[in-house]
Protein backbone atom coordinates (compact mmCIF):
# COMPACT_ATOMS: atom_id res chain seq x y z
CA UNK A 1 0.00 0.00 0.00
CA UNK A 2 1.14 3.60 -1.20
CA UNK A 3 2.01 5.17 1.90
CA UNK A 4 0.65 8.57 2.65
CA UNK A 5 -2.92 7.46 1.25
CA UNK A 6 -5.62 7.15 3.73
CA UNK A 7 -7.83 3.76 3.07
CA UNK A 8 -10.93 6.05 3.60
CA UNK A 9 -11.10 9.63 3.01
CA UNK A 10 -14.25 12.06 3.19
CA UNK A 11 -12.90 15.27 1.95
CA UNK A 12 -15.67 17.71 2.60
CA UNK A 13 -18.88 16.35 2.23
CA UNK A 14 -21.92 18.47 3.33
CA UNK A 15 -25.64 17.21 3.08
CA UNK A 16 -28.45 19.55 2.68
CA UNK A 17 -32.17 17.90 2.55
CA UNK A 18 -35.19 20.02 0.66
CA UNK A 19 -37.87 20.33 3.08
CA UNK A 20 -40.94 22.26 2.07
CA UNK A 21 -38.87 24.40 0.17
CA UNK A 22 -36.36 25.53 2.95
CA UNK A 23 -33.53 24.12 2.83
CA UNK A 24 -32.27 22.07 6.33
CA UNK A 25 -28.31 21.61 6.66
CA UNK A 26 -28.14 17.83 7.80
CA UNK A 27 -24.01 18.24 7.08
CA UNK A 28 -21.88 20.94 7.08
CA UNK A 29 -19.09 19.95 5.56
CA UNK A 30 -17.10 17.57 7.03
CA UNK A 31 -13.51 15.66 6.35
CA UNK A 32 -12.26 12.74 7.91
CA UNK A 33 -9.11 10.72 6.81
CA UNK A 34 -8.77 6.59 8.28
CA UNK A 35 -5.94 4.65 7.89
CA UNK A 36 -6.13 1.24 6.90
CA UNK A 37 -7.11 -1.67 9.56
CA UNK A 38 -8.08 1.37 11.84
CA UNK A 39 -11.15 0.76 13.95
CA UNK A 40 -12.85 4.49 14.35
CA UNK A 41 -15.94 5.64 15.83
CA UNK A 42 -18.14 8.55 15.70
CA UNK A 43 -20.07 9.49 18.28
CA UNK A 44 -22.74 12.48 19.02
CA UNK A 45 -25.81 13.46 19.79
CA UNK A 46 -29.08 12.14 18.09
CA UNK A 47 -29.89 13.81 15.24
CA UNK A 48 -26.10 14.97 13.85
CA UNK A 49 -26.08 13.52 10.60
CA UNK A 50 -24.06 10.10 11.65
CA UNK A 51 -26.41 7.44 9.54
CA UNK A 52 -26.26 10.29 6.69
CA UNK A 53 -22.25 10.57 7.03
CA UNK A 54 -22.60 6.53 6.72
CA UNK A 55 -24.87 6.67 3.68
CA UNK A 56 -22.83 8.85 1.66
CA UNK A 57 -19.94 6.69 2.16
CA UNK A 58 -22.04 3.98 1.62
CA UNK A 59 -22.92 5.37 -2.12
CA UNK A 60 -26.71 5.18 -1.20
CA UNK A 61 -26.82 9.28 -0.76
CA UNK A 62 -25.29 11.56 -3.15
CA UNK A 63 -23.60 14.51 -1.25
CA UNK A 64 -24.33 17.80 -1.70
CA UNK A 65 -20.86 18.79 -2.21
CA UNK A 66 -17.72 16.90 -1.66
CA UNK A 67 -16.26 13.31 -2.27
CA UNK A 68 -15.70 10.04 -0.90
CA UNK A 69 -12.10 8.35 -1.44
CA UNK A 70 -11.26 4.77 -0.91
CA UNK A 71 -7.58 3.98 -1.47
CA UNK A 72 -7.16 7.59 -2.92
CA UNK A 73 -10.27 6.73 -5.77
CA UNK A 74 -13.36 8.76 -5.89
CA UNK A 75 -16.15 6.76 -4.53
CA UNK A 76 -18.73 9.37 -4.48
CA UNK A 77 -22.33 8.18 -5.24
CA UNK A 78 -21.19 4.83 -6.24
CA UNK A 79 -22.50 1.17 -4.31
CA UNK A 80 -20.75 -1.95 -3.36
CA UNK A 81 -17.78 -0.70 -2.50
CA UNK A 82 -18.25 -0.88 1.66
CA UNK A 83 -20.23 -3.10 3.72
CA UNK A 84 -23.00 -1.10 5.78
CA UNK A 85 -24.57 -2.49 8.60
CA UNK A 86 -27.38 -0.33 8.97
CA UNK A 87 -29.20 0.58 12.79
CA UNK A 88 -32.13 -2.34 11.99
CA UNK A 89 -30.35 -5.70 11.54
CA UNK A 90 -32.83 -6.08 8.52
CA UNK A 91 -32.18 -10.13 8.54
CA UNK A 92 -34.97 -11.44 5.77
CA UNK A 93 -37.58 -13.06 7.44
CA UNK A 94 -38.16 -16.04 4.76
CA UNK A 95 -34.32 -16.77 4.63
CA UNK A 96 -32.77 -19.09 7.44
CA UNK A 97 -29.77 -17.34 9.04
CA UNK A 98 -27.10 -19.10 7.03
CA UNK A 99 -29.21 -17.86 3.73
CA UNK A 100 -29.51 -14.30 4.87
CA UNK A 101 -25.57 -14.18 5.57
CA UNK A 102 -24.78 -15.25 2.83
CA UNK A 103 -26.99 -13.33 1.01
CA UNK A 104 -24.19 -10.47 0.39
CA UNK A 105 -21.21 -13.19 -1.23
CA UNK A 106 -24.77 -13.70 -3.85
CA UNK A 107 -25.68 -10.62 -4.56
CA UNK A 108 -22.01 -10.59 -5.80
CA UNK A 109 -22.08 -12.52 -8.01
CA UNK A 110 -21.75 -16.30 -5.68
CA UNK A 111 -24.09 -19.29 -6.56
CA UNK A 112 -26.26 -19.72 -3.66
CA UNK A 113 -25.17 -22.98 -2.89
CA UNK A 114 -21.52 -21.99 -3.12
CA UNK A 115 -21.77 -18.97 -0.80
CA UNK A 116 -23.88 -20.98 1.55
CA UNK A 117 -20.80 -23.67 1.49
CA UNK A 118 -17.92 -20.36 2.09
CA UNK A 119 -20.12 -19.03 4.81
CA UNK A 120 -21.05 -22.14 7.11
CA UNK A 121 -17.32 -22.67 8.97
CA UNK A 122 -18.11 -18.49 9.75
CA UNK A 123 -21.26 -19.39 11.47
CA UNK A 124 -19.50 -22.24 13.81
CA UNK A 125 -16.47 -20.13 14.42
CA UNK A 126 -18.69 -16.68 15.27
CA UNK A 127 -21.06 -18.34 18.12
CA UNK A 128 -24.03 -19.14 15.41
CA UNK A 129 -23.33 -22.97 15.13
CA UNK A 130 -26.27 -24.98 15.55
CA UNK A 131 -28.38 -21.87 14.05
CA UNK A 132 -27.65 -21.96 10.40
CA UNK A 133 -30.98 -23.28 9.54
CA UNK A 134 -33.03 -21.18 12.05
CA UNK A 135 -35.23 -18.09 10.91
CA UNK A 136 -34.30 -15.05 12.40
CA UNK A 137 -37.62 -14.43 14.07
CA UNK A 138 -36.61 -17.53 16.33
CA UNK A 139 -33.54 -15.80 17.32
CA UNK A 140 -32.34 -13.55 20.13
CA UNK A 141 -31.58 -9.64 19.57
CA UNK A 142 -28.10 -10.67 20.66
CA UNK A 143 -28.17 -13.70 17.93
CA UNK A 144 -29.58 -11.39 15.03
CA UNK A 145 -27.00 -8.55 15.10
CA UNK A 146 -24.16 -11.37 14.92
CA UNK A 147 -25.85 -12.65 11.40
CA UNK A 148 -25.97 -9.07 10.36
CA UNK A 149 -22.88 -8.39 11.44
CA UNK A 150 -21.49 -11.47 9.68
CA UNK A 151 -23.14 -10.73 6.28
CA UNK A 152 -21.44 -7.63 5.86
CA UNK A 153 -18.17 -8.97 6.95
CA UNK A 154 -17.86 -11.96 4.60
CA UNK A 155 -18.23 -9.31 1.42
CA UNK A 156 -15.23 -8.79 -0.30
CA UNK A 157 -14.82 -4.94 0.92
CA UNK A 158 -11.99 -3.94 3.20
CA UNK A 159 -14.14 -1.14 4.89
CA UNK A 160 -17.11 -1.33 6.74
CA UNK A 161 -19.74 1.10 8.55
CA UNK A 162 -21.67 -0.19 11.69
CA UNK A 163 -24.33 2.18 12.68
CA UNK A 164 -25.35 1.68 15.87
CA UNK A 165 -24.86 -2.03 15.90
CA UNK A 166 -25.71 -2.86 19.97
CA UNK A 167 -28.05 0.62 20.53
CA UNK A 168 -30.68 -2.08 21.36
CA UNK A 169 -29.04 -4.77 23.30
CA UNK A 170 -28.84 -4.83 27.19
CA UNK A 171 -25.84 -4.27 29.15
CA UNK A 172 -24.49 -7.68 29.71
CA UNK A 173 -24.82 -8.80 25.74
CA UNK A 174 -23.48 -5.82 24.66
CA UNK A 175 -20.26 -6.12 26.56
CA UNK A 176 -20.28 -9.85 25.12
CA UNK A 177 -21.17 -8.31 21.61
CA UNK A 178 -17.92 -5.81 21.67
CA UNK A 179 -15.69 -8.59 22.64
CA UNK A 180 -16.82 -10.64 19.89
CA UNK A 181 -16.21 -7.97 17.32
CA UNK A 182 -12.92 -7.04 18.46
CA UNK A 183 -12.55 -10.80 17.95
CA UNK A 184 -13.72 -10.43 13.95
CA UNK A 185 -11.89 -7.31 13.77
CA UNK A 186 -8.58 -8.60 14.49
CA UNK A 187 -9.45 -11.54 12.49
CA UNK A 188 -10.67 -10.08 9.41
CA UNK A 189 -8.15 -6.99 9.76
CA UNK A 190 -10.76 -4.50 7.41
CA UNK A 191 -10.97 -1.11 8.42
CA UNK A 192 -13.82 -0.43 10.44
CA UNK A 193 -16.17 2.47 11.02
CA UNK A 194 -18.74 2.54 14.01
CA UNK A 195 -21.18 4.79 14.91
CA UNK A 196 -22.06 4.49 18.83
CA UNK A 197 -24.34 6.66 21.37
CA UNK A 198 -22.60 4.78 24.01
CA UNK A 199 -19.18 6.58 25.13
CA UNK A 200 -17.57 3.66 26.94
CA UNK A 201 -18.49 1.41 23.97
CA UNK A 202 -16.29 4.25 21.60
CA UNK A 203 -13.31 4.51 24.60
CA UNK A 204 -13.45 0.32 24.54
CA UNK A 205 -13.00 -0.45 20.92
CA UNK A 206 -12.02 2.71 18.92
CA UNK A 207 -8.57 3.26 17.84
CA UNK A 208 -9.84 6.82 17.35
CA UNK A 209 -13.48 8.69 18.17
CA UNK A 210 -14.30 11.73 16.48
CA UNK A 211 -16.81 13.74 18.32
CA UNK A 212 -20.00 15.25 16.09
CA UNK A 213 -22.17 18.18 17.03
CA UNK A 214 -25.21 19.13 15.69
CA UNK A 215 -27.19 22.06 13.43
CA UNK A 216 -25.24 21.92 11.56
CA UNK A 217 -24.16 18.27 11.70
CA UNK A 218 -19.90 18.14 12.12
CA UNK A 219 -17.09 16.69 13.85
CA UNK A 220 -15.99 19.10 16.60
CA UNK A 221 -12.91 16.66 17.20
CA UNK A 222 -11.16 14.10 16.77
CA UNK A 223 -9.46 11.91 19.86
CA UNK A 224 -6.56 9.34 19.49
CA UNK A 225 -7.42 6.03 21.98
CA UNK A 226 -3.70 5.24 23.21
CA UNK A 227 -4.74 1.62 24.97
CA UNK A 228 -2.67 -1.22 23.83
CA UNK A 229 -4.32 -3.95 22.26
CA UNK A 230 -5.32 -6.82 22.67
CA UNK A 231 -7.50 -4.60 24.99
CA UNK A 232 -8.74 -6.07 28.34
CA UNK A 233 -12.33 -5.13 29.99
CA UNK A 234 -10.22 -3.53 33.07
CA UNK A 235 -9.07 -0.50 30.78
CA UNK A 236 -12.47 1.15 31.90
CA UNK A 237 -10.95 1.52 35.23
CA UNK A 238 -7.92 3.07 34.67
CA UNK A 239 -7.40 6.97 34.77
CA UNK A 240 -7.20 7.47 31.60
CA UNK A 241 -10.05 6.35 30.82
CA UNK A 242 -11.93 8.01 33.12
CA UNK A 243 -9.69 10.77 31.93
CA UNK A 244 -10.97 10.65 28.18
CA UNK A 245 -14.11 9.97 29.12
CA UNK A 246 -14.63 13.40 30.69
CA UNK A 247 -13.07 15.49 27.83
CA UNK A 248 -15.84 13.46 25.57
CA UNK A 249 -18.49 14.43 27.90
CA UNK A 250 -17.73 17.46 28.14
CA UNK A 251 -17.35 18.16 24.53
CA UNK A 252 -20.89 16.62 24.36
CA UNK A 253 -22.26 18.66 26.66
CA UNK A 254 -20.77 22.06 25.08
CA UNK A 255 -22.36 21.19 21.65
CA UNK A 256 -25.99 20.32 23.17
CA UNK A 257 -25.02 24.40 25.53
CA UNK A 258 -24.71 26.08 22.41
CA UNK A 259 -27.80 24.22 21.06
CA UNK A 260 -29.96 25.38 23.89
CA UNK A 261 -28.98 28.74 23.56
CA UNK A 262 -29.69 29.11 19.68
CA UNK B 1 -69.23 -2.49 64.49
CA UNK B 2 -66.05 0.02 63.91
CA UNK B 3 -65.23 3.18 65.40
CA UNK B 4 -63.68 5.89 64.10
CA UNK B 5 -60.10 5.99 64.95
CA UNK B 6 -59.58 9.73 65.06
CA UNK B 7 -63.30 10.36 66.20
CA UNK B 8 -63.79 7.79 68.76
CA UNK B 9 -67.77 7.45 69.26
CA UNK B 10 -68.69 8.03 65.40
CA UNK B 11 -70.06 4.63 64.79
CA UNK B 12 -68.50 3.98 60.83
CA UNK B 13 -70.16 0.57 60.08
CA UNK B 14 -72.55 1.80 57.10
CA UNK B 15 -69.32 2.72 55.07
CA UNK B 16 -67.32 -0.20 56.33
CA UNK B 17 -70.54 -2.90 55.19
CA UNK B 18 -70.36 -1.71 51.68
CA UNK B 19 -66.98 -1.71 51.21
CA UNK B 20 -66.22 -4.90 52.28
CA UNK B 21 -65.41 -7.58 49.70
CA UNK B 22 -68.39 -9.70 48.23
CA UNK B 23 -67.63 -13.79 49.37
CA UNK B 24 -65.37 -15.62 47.33
CA UNK B 25 -66.99 -16.98 44.22
CA UNK B 26 -65.54 -19.40 41.51
CA UNK B 27 -63.59 -18.56 38.06
CA UNK B 28 -66.98 -19.18 35.26
CA UNK B 29 -65.94 -22.47 33.58
CA UNK B 30 -66.91 -23.81 30.47
CA UNK B 31 -66.92 -27.50 29.86
CA UNK B 32 -66.28 -27.79 26.18
CA UNK B 33 -67.61 -31.05 24.94
CA UNK B 34 -66.09 -33.51 22.90
CA UNK B 35 -65.89 -33.04 18.76
CA UNK B 36 -68.18 -35.85 18.40
CA UNK B 37 -71.20 -34.57 20.52
CA UNK B 38 -71.16 -31.17 18.66
CA UNK B 39 -70.98 -33.00 15.57
CA UNK B 40 -74.00 -35.12 16.74
CA UNK B 41 -76.16 -31.80 17.87
CA UNK B 42 -75.14 -30.39 14.41
CA UNK B 43 -76.34 -33.39 12.73
CA UNK B 44 -79.52 -33.36 14.82
CA UNK B 45 -80.43 -29.87 14.34
CA UNK B 46 -79.88 -30.44 10.28
CA UNK B 47 -82.37 -33.52 10.45
CA UNK B 48 -84.91 -31.51 12.49
CA UNK B 49 -84.99 -28.68 9.98
CA UNK B 50 -85.29 -31.26 6.73
CA UNK B 51 -87.90 -33.03 8.69
CA UNK B 52 -89.83 -29.75 9.43
CA UNK B 53 -89.12 -28.47 5.81
CA UNK B 54 -90.86 -31.89 4.43
CA UNK B 55 -93.57 -31.92 6.96
CA UNK B 56 -94.28 -27.94 6.91
CA UNK B 57 -94.84 -28.84 2.47
CA UNK B 58 -96.69 -31.97 2.94
CA UNK B 59 -99.36 -30.10 5.36
CA UNK B 60 -99.93 -27.04 3.15
CA UNK B 61 -98.17 -24.67 5.70
CA UNK B 62 -95.54 -23.51 2.81
CA UNK B 63 -96.42 -24.32 -0.77
CA UNK B 64 -94.36 -27.22 -2.10
CA UNK B 65 -94.77 -25.45 -5.52
CA UNK B 66 -92.40 -22.55 -4.65
CA UNK B 67 -90.47 -23.70 -2.08
CA UNK B 68 -90.21 -27.67 -3.30
CA UNK B 69 -89.64 -30.22 -0.35
CA UNK B 70 -86.38 -32.50 0.53
CA UNK B 71 -88.25 -35.93 -0.66
CA UNK B 72 -88.29 -34.08 -4.43
CA UNK B 73 -85.20 -32.95 -3.82
CA UNK B 74 -82.86 -35.78 -3.18
CA UNK B 75 -85.12 -37.34 -6.19
CA UNK B 76 -83.86 -34.91 -8.14
CA UNK B 77 -80.54 -35.10 -7.30
CA UNK B 78 -80.45 -38.75 -8.16
CA UNK B 79 -81.96 -38.37 -11.60
CA UNK B 80 -79.47 -35.46 -12.52
CA UNK B 81 -76.84 -37.47 -11.14
CA UNK B 82 -77.93 -40.71 -13.16
CA UNK B 83 -79.59 -39.43 -16.41
CA UNK B 84 -78.82 -35.54 -16.48
CA UNK B 85 -75.93 -33.36 -17.02
CA UNK B 86 -74.31 -33.38 -14.00
CA UNK B 87 -70.93 -34.40 -14.73
CA UNK B 88 -70.58 -32.15 -17.92
CA UNK B 89 -72.11 -29.13 -15.65
CA UNK B 90 -69.89 -30.16 -12.74
CA UNK B 91 -66.74 -29.38 -15.19
CA UNK B 92 -67.71 -26.55 -16.91
CA UNK B 93 -68.27 -24.96 -13.90
CA UNK B 94 -65.04 -25.84 -12.53
CA UNK B 95 -62.62 -25.59 -15.67
CA UNK B 96 -64.11 -21.66 -16.16
CA UNK B 97 -63.66 -21.02 -12.17
CA UNK B 98 -60.31 -22.56 -12.11
CA UNK B 99 -58.84 -20.73 -15.58
CA UNK B 100 -60.16 -17.23 -14.21
CA UNK B 101 -58.83 -18.16 -10.99
CA UNK B 102 -55.43 -18.79 -12.26
CA UNK B 103 -55.22 -16.04 -14.83
CA UNK B 104 -56.60 -13.25 -12.71
CA UNK B 105 -54.34 -13.94 -9.84
CA UNK B 106 -51.20 -14.48 -12.22
CA UNK B 107 -52.18 -11.71 -14.14
CA UNK B 108 -53.01 -9.58 -11.24
CA UNK B 109 -49.67 -10.16 -9.54
CA UNK B 110 -47.90 -9.17 -12.49
CA UNK B 111 -49.19 -5.63 -12.72
CA UNK B 112 -49.14 -5.32 -9.28
CA UNK B 113 -45.23 -6.26 -8.99
CA UNK B 114 -44.07 -4.20 -12.05
CA UNK B 115 -45.88 -0.77 -10.29
CA UNK B 116 -42.31 -0.92 -8.14
CA UNK B 117 -40.19 -0.55 -11.38
CA UNK B 118 -41.25 2.74 -11.85
CA UNK B 119 -42.97 4.88 -9.24
CA UNK B 120 -44.08 7.54 -12.69
CA UNK B 121 -45.43 4.63 -14.38
CA UNK B 122 -47.20 3.53 -10.94
CA UNK B 123 -48.65 7.12 -9.81
CA UNK B 124 -49.80 7.22 -14.01
CA UNK B 125 -51.65 3.84 -13.37
CA UNK B 126 -53.53 4.28 -10.30
CA UNK B 127 -56.18 5.78 -11.25
CA UNK B 128 -56.80 3.87 -14.00
CA UNK B 129 -56.86 0.52 -11.81
CA UNK B 130 -59.14 2.38 -9.01
CA UNK B 131 -61.49 3.16 -11.68
CA UNK B 132 -61.42 -0.30 -13.03
CA UNK B 133 -61.93 -1.29 -9.15
CA UNK B 134 -64.79 0.99 -9.07
CA UNK B 135 -67.23 -0.71 -11.95
CA UNK B 136 -69.55 -3.41 -10.79
CA UNK B 137 -67.73 -5.75 -13.35
CA UNK B 138 -70.83 -7.98 -13.41
CA UNK B 139 -73.10 -5.18 -14.53
CA UNK B 140 -70.86 -5.46 -17.85
CA UNK B 141 -71.37 -9.46 -18.16
CA UNK B 142 -73.94 -9.14 -20.66
CA UNK B 143 -71.25 -7.20 -23.00
CA UNK B 144 -68.60 -9.55 -21.84
CA UNK B 145 -71.22 -12.11 -23.30
CA UNK B 146 -71.84 -10.62 -26.61
CA UNK B 147 -67.82 -10.09 -27.59
CA UNK B 148 -66.60 -13.30 -26.05
CA UNK B 149 -69.51 -15.39 -27.13
CA UNK B 150 -71.35 -18.03 -25.05
CA UNK B 151 -68.92 -20.56 -24.58
CA UNK B 152 -65.86 -21.05 -22.20
CA UNK B 153 -64.02 -17.18 -23.22
CA UNK B 154 -66.73 -15.28 -21.29
CA UNK B 155 -66.86 -16.92 -18.23
CA UNK B 156 -63.25 -16.91 -17.99
CA UNK B 157 -63.17 -13.35 -18.86
CA UNK B 158 -65.65 -12.15 -16.28
CA UNK B 159 -63.51 -14.82 -13.44
CA UNK B 160 -60.73 -12.84 -14.50
CA UNK B 161 -62.37 -9.96 -14.02
CA UNK B 162 -63.21 -10.36 -11.19
CA UNK B 163 -60.16 -11.51 -9.50
CA UNK B 164 -57.74 -9.48 -11.44
CA UNK B 165 -58.17 -6.22 -10.21
CA UNK B 166 -58.40 -7.57 -5.95
CA UNK B 167 -55.39 -9.47 -7.15
CA UNK B 168 -53.40 -6.33 -8.20
CA UNK B 169 -54.82 -3.69 -5.97
CA UNK B 170 -53.30 -6.05 -2.80
CA UNK B 171 -50.09 -7.09 -4.34
CA UNK B 172 -49.35 -3.49 -5.14
CA UNK B 173 -49.88 -2.58 -1.43
CA UNK B 174 -47.44 -5.36 -0.79
CA UNK B 175 -44.91 -3.86 -3.08
CA UNK B 176 -45.44 -0.23 -1.13
CA UNK B 177 -44.57 -2.21 2.14
CA UNK B 178 -41.19 -2.82 1.14
CA UNK B 179 -39.07 -1.40 3.97
CA UNK B 180 -36.83 0.71 2.24
CA UNK B 181 -34.17 0.39 4.64
CA UNK B 182 -33.76 -3.66 3.00
CA UNK B 183 -33.79 -2.00 -0.30
CA UNK B 184 -30.59 0.16 1.15
CA UNK B 185 -29.48 -2.83 2.56
CA UNK B 186 -29.34 -4.48 -0.55
CA UNK B 187 -28.08 -1.66 -2.82
CA UNK B 188 -25.21 -1.32 -0.14
CA UNK B 189 -24.25 -4.99 -1.08
CA UNK B 190 -24.11 -3.53 -4.31
CA UNK B 191 -27.46 -5.17 -6.10
CA UNK B 192 -28.82 -4.44 -9.47
CA UNK B 193 -32.02 -3.85 -9.76
CA UNK B 194 -33.48 -7.10 -10.97
CA UNK B 195 -31.35 -8.62 -7.45
CA UNK B 196 -33.35 -6.32 -5.63
CA UNK B 197 -36.50 -7.37 -7.36
CA UNK B 198 -35.93 -10.93 -7.34
CA UNK B 199 -34.67 -11.64 -4.00
CA UNK B 200 -36.50 -8.75 -2.02
CA UNK B 201 -39.39 -7.39 -3.42
CA UNK B 202 -41.16 -10.77 -4.95
CA UNK B 203 -40.30 -12.78 -1.79
CA UNK B 204 -41.77 -9.91 0.47
CA UNK B 205 -44.86 -9.57 -1.50
CA UNK B 206 -45.41 -13.64 -2.03
CA UNK B 207 -47.47 -13.78 1.61
CA UNK B 208 -49.61 -10.88 0.08
CA UNK B 209 -50.25 -13.06 -3.17
CA UNK B 210 -50.71 -15.85 -1.36
CA UNK B 211 -53.17 -14.26 1.29
CA UNK B 212 -55.06 -14.01 -1.79
CA UNK B 213 -56.18 -17.60 -3.09
CA UNK B 214 -58.75 -18.21 -0.85
CA UNK B 215 -60.63 -14.64 -2.07
CA UNK B 216 -60.38 -15.53 -5.70
CA UNK B 217 -61.23 -19.00 -5.86
CA UNK B 218 -64.34 -17.56 -5.10
CA UNK B 219 -64.80 -14.41 -6.72
CA UNK B 220 -63.58 -16.39 -9.72
CA UNK B 221 -66.72 -18.93 -9.20
CA UNK B 222 -69.18 -16.39 -8.74
CA UNK B 223 -68.17 -14.39 -12.31
CA UNK B 224 -68.44 -18.04 -13.81
CA UNK B 225 -71.64 -18.70 -12.06
CA UNK B 226 -72.96 -14.98 -13.07
CA UNK B 227 -71.66 -16.12 -16.71
CA UNK B 228 -73.06 -19.07 -17.38
CA UNK B 229 -76.89 -17.52 -15.99
CA UNK B 230 -76.38 -14.82 -18.79
CA UNK B 231 -75.54 -16.76 -21.56
CA UNK B 232 -74.37 -20.87 -22.02
CA UNK B 233 -74.97 -24.49 -22.74
CA UNK B 234 -73.64 -26.00 -19.46
CA UNK B 235 -72.56 -25.35 -16.38
CA UNK B 236 -74.25 -25.17 -12.80
CA UNK B 237 -75.02 -21.72 -13.06
CA UNK B 238 -77.15 -22.29 -16.26
CA UNK B 239 -78.61 -25.13 -14.76
CA UNK B 240 -79.85 -23.12 -11.84
CA UNK B 241 -81.11 -20.79 -14.00
CA UNK B 242 -82.78 -23.19 -16.59
CA UNK B 243 -84.64 -25.28 -13.62
CA UNK B 244 -85.81 -22.48 -12.37
CA UNK B 245 -87.25 -20.95 -15.44
CA UNK B 246 -89.30 -23.94 -15.80
CA UNK B 247 -90.29 -24.10 -11.98
CA UNK B 248 -88.10 -26.91 -11.45
CA UNK B 249 -87.70 -25.98 -7.94
CA UNK B 250 -86.25 -29.06 -7.16
CA UNK B 251 -84.04 -29.09 -9.10
CA UNK B 252 -82.67 -25.52 -8.32
CA UNK B 253 -81.90 -26.86 -4.83
CA UNK B 254 -80.16 -29.38 -6.30
CA UNK B 255 -78.22 -27.56 -8.48
CA UNK B 256 -77.04 -25.03 -5.62
CA UNK B 257 -76.27 -27.87 -3.12
CA UNK B 258 -73.89 -29.05 -5.84
CA UNK B 259 -72.93 -25.54 -6.50
CA UNK B 260 -71.80 -25.29 -3.01
CA UNK B 261 -69.81 -28.59 -2.39
CA UNK B 262 -68.05 -27.43 -5.34
CA UNK B 263 -67.04 -24.75 -4.35
CA UNK B 264 -66.29 -26.19 -0.65
CA UNK B 265 -64.06 -28.48 -2.12
CA UNK B 266 -62.22 -26.13 -4.06
CA UNK B 267 -61.85 -23.70 -0.74
CA UNK B 268 -60.54 -26.43 1.24
CA UNK B 269 -57.84 -27.09 -2.01
CA UNK B 270 -56.63 -23.55 -2.35
CA UNK B 271 -56.33 -23.76 1.52
CA UNK B 272 -54.18 -26.55 1.47
CA UNK B 273 -52.48 -24.92 -0.93
CA UNK B 274 -52.09 -21.89 0.89
CA UNK B 275 -51.09 -24.11 4.38
CA UNK B 276 -48.05 -25.95 1.52
CA UNK B 277 -47.06 -22.38 -0.16
CA UNK B 278 -46.71 -20.74 3.30
CA UNK B 279 -44.60 -23.30 4.88
CA UNK B 280 -42.54 -23.36 1.80
CA UNK B 281 -42.34 -19.93 1.20
CA UNK B 282 -42.54 -18.57 5.06
CA UNK B 283 -40.28 -21.59 6.34
N1 LIG C 1 -34.18 11.89 3.75
C1 LIG C 1 -34.16 12.92 4.63
N2 LIG C 1 -34.88 14.05 4.38
C2 LIG C 1 -34.89 15.07 5.25
N3 LIG C 1 -34.21 15.09 6.39
C3 LIG C 1 -33.46 14.02 6.71
C4 LIG C 1 -33.41 12.87 5.85
N4 LIG C 1 -32.60 11.95 6.42
C5 LIG C 1 -32.17 12.49 7.59
N5 LIG C 1 -32.68 13.73 7.76
C6 LIG C 1 -32.39 14.63 8.89
O1 LIG C 1 -31.00 14.81 8.97
C7 LIG C 1 -30.59 14.83 10.32
C8 LIG C 1 -29.52 13.80 10.55
O2 LIG C 1 -30.12 12.51 10.52
P1 LIG C 1 -29.31 11.19 10.82
O3 LIG C 1 -28.14 11.15 9.92
O4 LIG C 1 -30.24 10.05 10.73
O5 LIG C 1 -28.86 11.42 12.32
P2 LIG C 1 -28.14 10.40 13.34
O6 LIG C 1 -27.93 9.11 12.63
O7 LIG C 1 -26.89 11.06 13.74
O8 LIG C 1 -29.07 10.27 14.52
C9 LIG C 1 -31.83 14.63 11.18
O9 LIG C 1 -32.25 15.86 11.66
C10 LIG C 1 -32.82 14.04 10.22
O10 LIG C 1 -34.12 14.45 10.56
MG1 LIG D 1 -28.71 7.20 12.99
Amino acid sequence: MESGISKLVVDLVSVAFEERGSKFQALAPVTMATEAGRFVSLIGPSGCGKSTLFNVIAGLLPPSSGRVLIDGEDFTGLIGRVGYMLQKDLLLPWRTVLDNIALGMEIRGAKLRDARAQAMPYLARYGLGGFELKYPATLSGGMRQRAALLRTLLIDTDVILLDEPFGALDAQTKEQMQEWLLQLWSDFRKTVVFVTHDLDEALFLSDEIHVMATRPGRIVETIAVPFDRPRDRSVVTTPEFARLKQHCLKLLSASHAIEDAA
Amino acid sequence: MTVSPTRPGVVLSKTIEAARPRRARRLPVQKPWPAWRIAGVQVGILILLLLAWEGAADSGVINAFFWSQPSAVFHSLIVFCVEGDALIDITTTFEETLIGFALGTAIGSMIGLSFWWSRNYAAVAQPFIICFESIPKLALAPLVILVFGIGLASKVAIATALTLVVTTLTVSSGVKAVDPDSERLFYSLGASRWQVFRKLVVPACLPWMISLLRVNIGLALTGAVVGEFIASQHGLGREIFYAGSTYDIALVWVAVLVLSTLSILMYLAVSALEKALRRGVLH
